[in-house]
């Protein structure tokens, strides 16, 4: 595709992707850095995610403002619009991976000092692991604007929804032996679910990915 | 290529006007290649594309306006309603009734406002008086004028403003009962409040006309039209409903100009 002959529209749309890419950026962070204080059990790292949640939440509102300016200044259409339209709704759903990650950082602070994680709690690292890999994914996806890729990622959510299953089991368990676990327990249930939803906004963001390519709508089974 | 062109439209309406392997030549210049295309009965059709690209060129084809440039020749066939337009024994005059055309630059008749709408009737040898007057009356209503003008018929047209001159075109040529309206970038010397009165012109005449419109102005084209065709070094590119010309163009050349990416 060649560029635009108004180099101002095309310097906006980068800018647009460029702040998107840094809001997903910061939340691939944000994720590592939440499962982090809930492993160790650290609330200066805690403190950290909801502090990343507020520049989070700056970055969701510049990069709605950018997107409707160019709506409305530029009148885009075809692949543009489509990319203005998907940027808008890629915003919210980074945002909401941010407050999932403000989540699983304020439980972190809630839990009761162990000194090893949980049988269930142990799973959380590896299913953060798998979200935050389909969000990169998502992410270069929408870098190499390939829609191949962005597929890849909805392969992968069934996996985490896999472990989600496992965790819960495991947490049923693990509160089952002794009702003194159920409040920790249900953290980890809690955080678990949370991941869950990060998996589900990665794969938000993948088929805004095939949208802006193709220009097909692939959410809800949809072919 | 052809089933991109006849992708995703809608042909229950029926069709008006269809065009067949047409090319138009101006001497040795090709202007029109091959066009194939189908024009939808009480729809607007908004033919786009960059400046020489043959869009007025196919838009003049369409009631023979041609005829009247002497190095011009228009082969293939070119059917209003299933008969052939240039066929022996049509009458040109009789195509350009059932076929009108709007200008660019309105073109009102140093005449009142009245005189102007009444031409056609007249010289088509009209003679009833009170038909006149209705008719010019529907006319100037059907071209949404009549309620700023009704008081002044009888005043010069040329007096009125060039949203109002466009429009008293209009009914000058809705006066002589055509089926389809050919416009030639229609509002683009009219400022934007004259401009939406004639886009929303468009749209009340399609309930009754077939119209045809060529536009530079994308959102015009987006606004307006049902269809569009998009027409680049005389060949039709892509064709297809508006909205989806407008979001998912389906070749790459449509989506470059439509987005502003031409060189």
């Amino acid at each position: 595709m060649r560029t635009h002959t108004h180099q101002e529209f095309e310097a906006e749309l980068r800018n647009l992707k460029d702040r998107l890419l840094a809001m997903g950026g910061r939340c691939e962070q944000m994720i590592g850095t939440a499962v982090r204080a809930f492993e160790d059990r650290d609330e200066a790292l805690a403190n950290e995610v909801m502090e990343a949640d507020r520049e989070m939440n700056e970055d969701e509102r510049a990069v709605d403002d950018l997107a409707v300016r160019i709506l409305a200044l530029r009148q885009p259409v075809g692949r543009d619009l489509r990319f203005a339209v998907a940027a808008v709704k890629a915003s919210t759903d980074l945002e909401r991976i941010g407050d999932e990650a403000v989540n699983i950082a304020e439980r972190a602070i809630e839990m009761t000092p162990a000194d090893r994680l949980s049988p269930p709690g142990a799973k959380l690292p590896e299913m953060a692991k798998r979200a935050g890999a389909m969000l990169q994914e998502a992410l270069n996806a929408l870098v190499e604007e390939d829609p191949e890729k962005a597929r890849g990622v909805f392969d992968q959510d069934d996996a985490v929804d896999d472990i989600y299953s496992e965790v819960l089991t495991m947490c049923l368990d693990y509160m089952k032996d002794d009702p003194a676990r159920i409040a920790d327990g249900m953290r980890i249930c809690n955080c678990a679910k949370y991941l869950e939803r990060i998996a589900d906004h990665a794969t938000n963001i993948a088929e805004m990915v095939v949208f802006l390519v193709e220009g097909v709508d692939v959410r809800h089974g949809h072919a | 290529m052809s089933d991109t062109k006849k992708a995703n439209v809608d042909h229950a309406s029926g069709v008006k006007m269809e065009t067949r392997e047409v090319n138009v030549f101006y001497a040795d210049n090709h202007a029109i290649k091959n066009v194939d295309l189908d024009i939808l009965d009480r729809s607007v059709t908004a033919l786009i594309g960059p400046s020489g690209c043959g869009k007025s060129t196919y838009l003049r084809a369409l009631n023979r306006m041609n005829d009247t440039i002497y190095s011009a020749r228009v082969e293939g066939r070119i059917l209003l309603d299933g008969e052939d337009i240039y066929g022996s024994g049509v009458d040109p005059v009789e195509v350009r009734r059932r076929v009108g055309m709007v200008f660019q630059k309105s073109n009102p008749f140093p005449k009142s406002v009245f005189d102007n709408v009444a031409f056609g009737l007249q010289i088509g040898g009209e003679k009833d008086k009170d038909l006149i007057a209705e008719r010019v009356e529907e006319s100037l209503k059907g071209a949404a004028l009549w309620d700023e003008v009704k008081d002044r018929l009888q005043a010069s047209a040329l007096g009125l403003s060039g949203g109002q001159q466009q429009r008293l075109c209009i009914a000058r040529c809705l006066a002589v009962w055509p089926e389809v309206i050919l416009m030639d970038e229609p509002a683009s010397a009219l400022d934007p409040i004259a401009t939406a009165k004639i886009e929303e012109l468009i749209r009340e005449l399609r309930e009754q006309y077939t119209i045809v419109i060529v536009t530079h102005s994308m959102q015009q084209a987006a606004r307006v039209s049902d269809y569009t065709a998009f027409f680049y070094m005389g060949e039709l590119i892509e064709y297809g409903a508006t909205d989806r010309m407008f979001t998912r163009p389906a070749r790459k050349r449509t989506e470059e100009y439509i987005s502003g990416r031409f060189g």
